[in-house]
Order: C-alpha cells, then structure tokens, then sequence
C-alpha cells in the first residue's frame, strides 16, 4: 500500500469520527475509561523517566561546565530548558508512543481479529467514533497532564541530583530555575504535547482498526504503529521548533 | 422477509458472490451451505451491510437497505441480531454487561429492567446465573450462548447466525441448533444461517440455499434435499459414506419403507428382507 492510500485512510478515520453519538452517557462512559487508562496507566512510567532525565541532565550539566566564569544556577537553567523543550514532550512522548500506543493498536486489532468490532457496526454504531474518537480525545486530555508532570519532575530530579551529589546547594537550584524564565517555553512544550498526544493515539488506532488476519498481524500492526508513531514525532518535533522558534 | 435480488460482490478481478437472488421468510431457518470459499460468509456480511454490494437490491420487508440513508441503515440494523463464529463477546466485559450492551446504548430503560431483561433472555439461552462472568470463563457452547442471548435481547425481527456449531461437539451443536429453531418460531424471527454442519441442514433446515463458487446451485427445503439430482450438491452434502447411508435410510423412511422410530435392533432381527421383494425389483 503506498503513502498516500494509507494517508488518504487515516484521513477518512479521523473523518469518520465525527458523527453524533448514538447514546451520550455510553460515550461518555468511554472516554472516562480511557482517560483512566491512558492517564493511570502510563503514569508509573513517566514518574520514574521524568525524574532520571531531570537528575542525569543536571549531573552532565555540571560535569560539562568546568570554566569557573559560569555561575552554578546556570545549572538550573540548562535543566530547565532543556526539560521542558525537549526531555518532558519529546522524550516522554516518545516512551508514551510505546506505552499507549501499542496498546490502543493492540486493542483494536484484537477487536477487529475477533469481529467485535463488526459486531458493534451491525448493532447500528458507528465504531470509529464510539471507539477511535474517545481514544484520541483521552489522549489529547491526557498526554499534556503527563508532560506537565513529567517536566515538573524532571527539573525537582535535577535538583535532587545536584543537591545529592554536592553540585550545587538547594536555594542556587532554585534561583537558576528563576533567571531568565521565558514563558514562552511553557507554550512552546504544550503546543508540542498536544501534537504528539494526537498522533500518539491517532495513528495506533488507525494500525489497529485496520488490521486484517491473526493474532501475527495484530502483533505486526502494533509494531508499525509505535514506529511510525515515533517517527512521526520527530518529524513534528522538527516543524514545530522551526516554526515556532523563530 | 429478506429478500435479495441480483446480488452481486467482487474483490478485485475475483467474483465472490454472482448474481444470486433468494427469499427468506418470517419465522425460518433459512440455511446458506457451501464448501469454504464458495462465498456464503461475504454473501452473509453484504446482507447486514459490513461489505456494500457492486449490483442487485437487498429488501428488508420490502425496504431496499442498499438505497437507504446511514440513518435508516441504522434504524434496520437496531433490528439486527447476529451470532459470529467467534462469538464476538466483548472481553472486558461480564456476560451481564455483554448483554445489556445494546440495552444501554440503544434503550433509556432504568437500570433494573435492564437487569431484569439480561436475565430473562439467559434464562432464555439456560445460562441464569453466569452474569458475573467474563467471556474467557466460559466453553465454547456458552459463549455461543451469550452470542445468541445478545443477538435476541432487542427483540430482533432478522437473526444471522455465522457458522453457530463451528468448534462446538455434535450434542452441544444440537443444543444451539435447537435453541435457535426455537428463539425462530417463538419471536417470529427471519433467521438466516451460513452452516457447514450436515446435521443442521437436516433437523433445521426449512429453507436451504447452496452455493457453489459464488453462485446459488440449489434452493430447497431439508426434505428436498434428499431428492436432489444435483450431483455438486450431493457429492457437498453426502460426501462421507456414512451419511450416504443415512441419506438412504431417511428415503426408505420417508417413503414408508421402514420406521426409523422403531428400535434398529427389532429390524434386525426380522428375518428375512426388510424390504419386500416387490419394492426391491422395483427399486
């Protein structure tokens, strides 16, 4: 199949999404499922990434600035905007990719291998929007929380780090963390989180609800969506930061 | 009724189902039989609209599904039941859950009749008090059970069943053939059955169509079938030499040369022919 038929594809999924609901409440029932699954579910991995990436951050940080000219709250600094540019929504969301994203394919596909989902289309509903619709809207709910959290562990790991190891003390951690705070990064990191949450559950679901054949294709689908997936973030990732780092 | 006129489905260059046309009446079995690949399964799924047909017109009670909008497709399809070879019961889900499924999306009944509905319709299938149990706990035969339980809980006016005894033993099978002869005749139910089983086609089988390599061959009733001069139809049907023979002990008995009724040992200790010499020449 070529690019553009799979493109054209994932159009008309995400397309076909958008109809009304046969019954609210079972929807919205749906989506709270999800939110717990997404959210919860990933939430243990994201704790013990961010926190690392944060600490070792600050420890390579330290080790690289040897020149006496620069103050230790630089340190801080560099952790920070590193965290939440590039560590809490690209890397997190990279991990999250292969959490999330192998799950929602995985599930899809099993419910398209077993007819479950053939047996909800004949039941009169339409399956992209009772069961893609909710995944992505859990994710585009989900996905920002988690990278908020992770970028506030990560930078709370550089000063464990650095305070543990003698780096730096606690309140110089802290007034780094001050100086020359841009705002503007926080925007930055967010409009990235709710690209890749989208395409962190877009397109596994897209793999998954076309899958055709056993228990192997669903295996194959799976793989194919977290690579993808994954690509796909980098290339977003680039986009975003030559169009919004001007 | 269902009634089907010209249908006909291709993938690619390849024709899976050729211009078949058929009538399924209110309150029977009707049988689709074929050898695996003859096209009955695609046949089946262009009837409830998960493949769109090239050509021809499918009547549900004289209204064309083909033709209608998505919103009436649907209306038709809240009026739809269907058993899946696997079953499809949705894993994450008790039995109670998969049956009250399309009470909660498609009912606004309170939650107590709710219940009280699941329970009558497994009542229904003899499986009251598996409620709490997950699809994965269940055998085979009940899970075909649920299937059924969950096909018929909206009072459906059209039940398609895919291969219902596939994996199932010979007696359980029976038990699922009944089960749905009955749920038939009791609702009133235009039933259609794509089957491979010879021992369905014989006890439930008030409407038989066979198809061979996408085209209807035969079209009949379980008493016609016996009958049949057609050679594909038989070889398909009576292929062991086991069931040729019971074939030809159910003409002896439907033309009143023997009583299958009567215990076989009786006949066998008659002396002499069973079958009177005149009938014998004749024959």
């Amino acid at each position: 199949m070529t690019f553009f038929t799979e493109l054209g594809r994932y159009l008309l999924l995400i397309k076909g999404m958008f109809s009304r609901p046969e019954n609210t409440k079972m929807y919205w029932k749906e989506l709270m499922h999800q939110c717990a699954e997404i959210g919860l579910g990933a939430l243990g991995i994201v704790v013990i990434i961010s926190f690392f990436m944060g600490a070792v951050s600050a420890l390579q940080t330290a080790y690289q600035l040897t020149n006496p000219l620069f103050p230790k709250s630089t340190i801080a600094q560099i952790v920070r905007d590193t965290v939440i540019l590039e560590f809490a929504p690209t890397l997190v969301c990279i991990v999250l990719a292969g959490v999330i994203g192998s799950k929602i394919a995985s599930e899809l596909g099993n419910m398209r291998v077993t007819e479950q989902i053939d047996a909800l289309e004949i039941m009169g509903i339409n399956t992209k929007t009772y069961l893609v619709l909710p995944k992505i809207l859990a994710g585009l709910l989900m996905i920002p929380m988690l990278v908020i959290i992770a970028a506030a562990l990560g930078i709370w790991g550089g000063k464990v780090a650095g305070v543990m190891s003698g780096v730096l003390a606690p309140n110089i951690y802290d007034q780094g963390l001050l100086e020359n705070f841009l705002p503007y990064n926080v925007f930055f990191a967010l409009s990235k989180a709710y690209t890749f949450a989208f395409l962190i559950s877009s397109i596994p679901a897209y793999y998954g609800y076309y899958v055709q054949g056993g228990s192997l294709e669903i295996g194959r689908a799976s793989t194919k969506a977290v690579v993808v997936s994954c690509v796909a973030i980098l290339f977003a990732d680039y986009l975003l930061a030559a169009l919004l780092l001007q | 009724m269902i009634e089907v006129k010209n249908i006909k489905k291709s993938f690619g260059e390849k024709v899976i189902v050729n211009d078949v046309s058929v009538k399924m009446d209110d309150g029977k079995c009707n049988l689709i039989i074929g050898t695996s690949g003859s096209g009955k399964t695609v046949f089946m799924k262009c009837l409830v609209g998960l493949f769109e047909p090239d050509n021809g017109e499918i009547l549900y009670d004289g209204r064309n599904f083909l033709s209608m909008t998505v919103e009436e497709k649907k209306d038709i399809r809240k009026q739809i039941g269907m058993l899946f070879q696997g079953s499809a019961l949705f894993d994450s889900l008790t039995v109670e859950q998969n049956i009250m499924f399309p009470l909660n999306m498609f009912t606004t009944e309170n939650h107590s009749n709710k219940i009280k509905r699941a329970n009558e319709v497994l009542e229904r299938v003899n499986l009251e008090g598996a409620n709490k149990k997950f699809p994965a706990e269940l055998s085979g035969g009940m899970k075909k059970r649920v299937g059924i339980a969950r096909a018929i809980v909206l009072n459906p006016k059209y039940l398609f069943c895919d291969e219902p005894n596939s994996g199932l033993d010979p007696q359980t099978s029976l038990v699922i053939d009944k089960l749905i002869q009955e749920i038939t005749v009791e609702y009133n139910i235009t039933t259609v059955i794509n089957t491979h089983d010879m021992n369905s086609v014989m006890e439930i089988g008030d409407h038989i169509m066979y198809l061979h390599q996408g085209l209807k061959e035969w079209e009949g009733t379980n008493k016609e079938i016996i009958y049949s001069k057609s050679e594909m139809l038989n070889e398909f049907i009576f292929a062991s030499e086991f069931l040729r023979d019971a074939k030809d002990m159910r003409m002896l008995e439907e033309s009143g040369k023997i009583d299958n009724d009567r215990n076989m040992e009786d006949i066998m200790n008659v002396e002499g022919p069973i079958i009177p010499p005149n009938d014998k020449e004749n024959s």
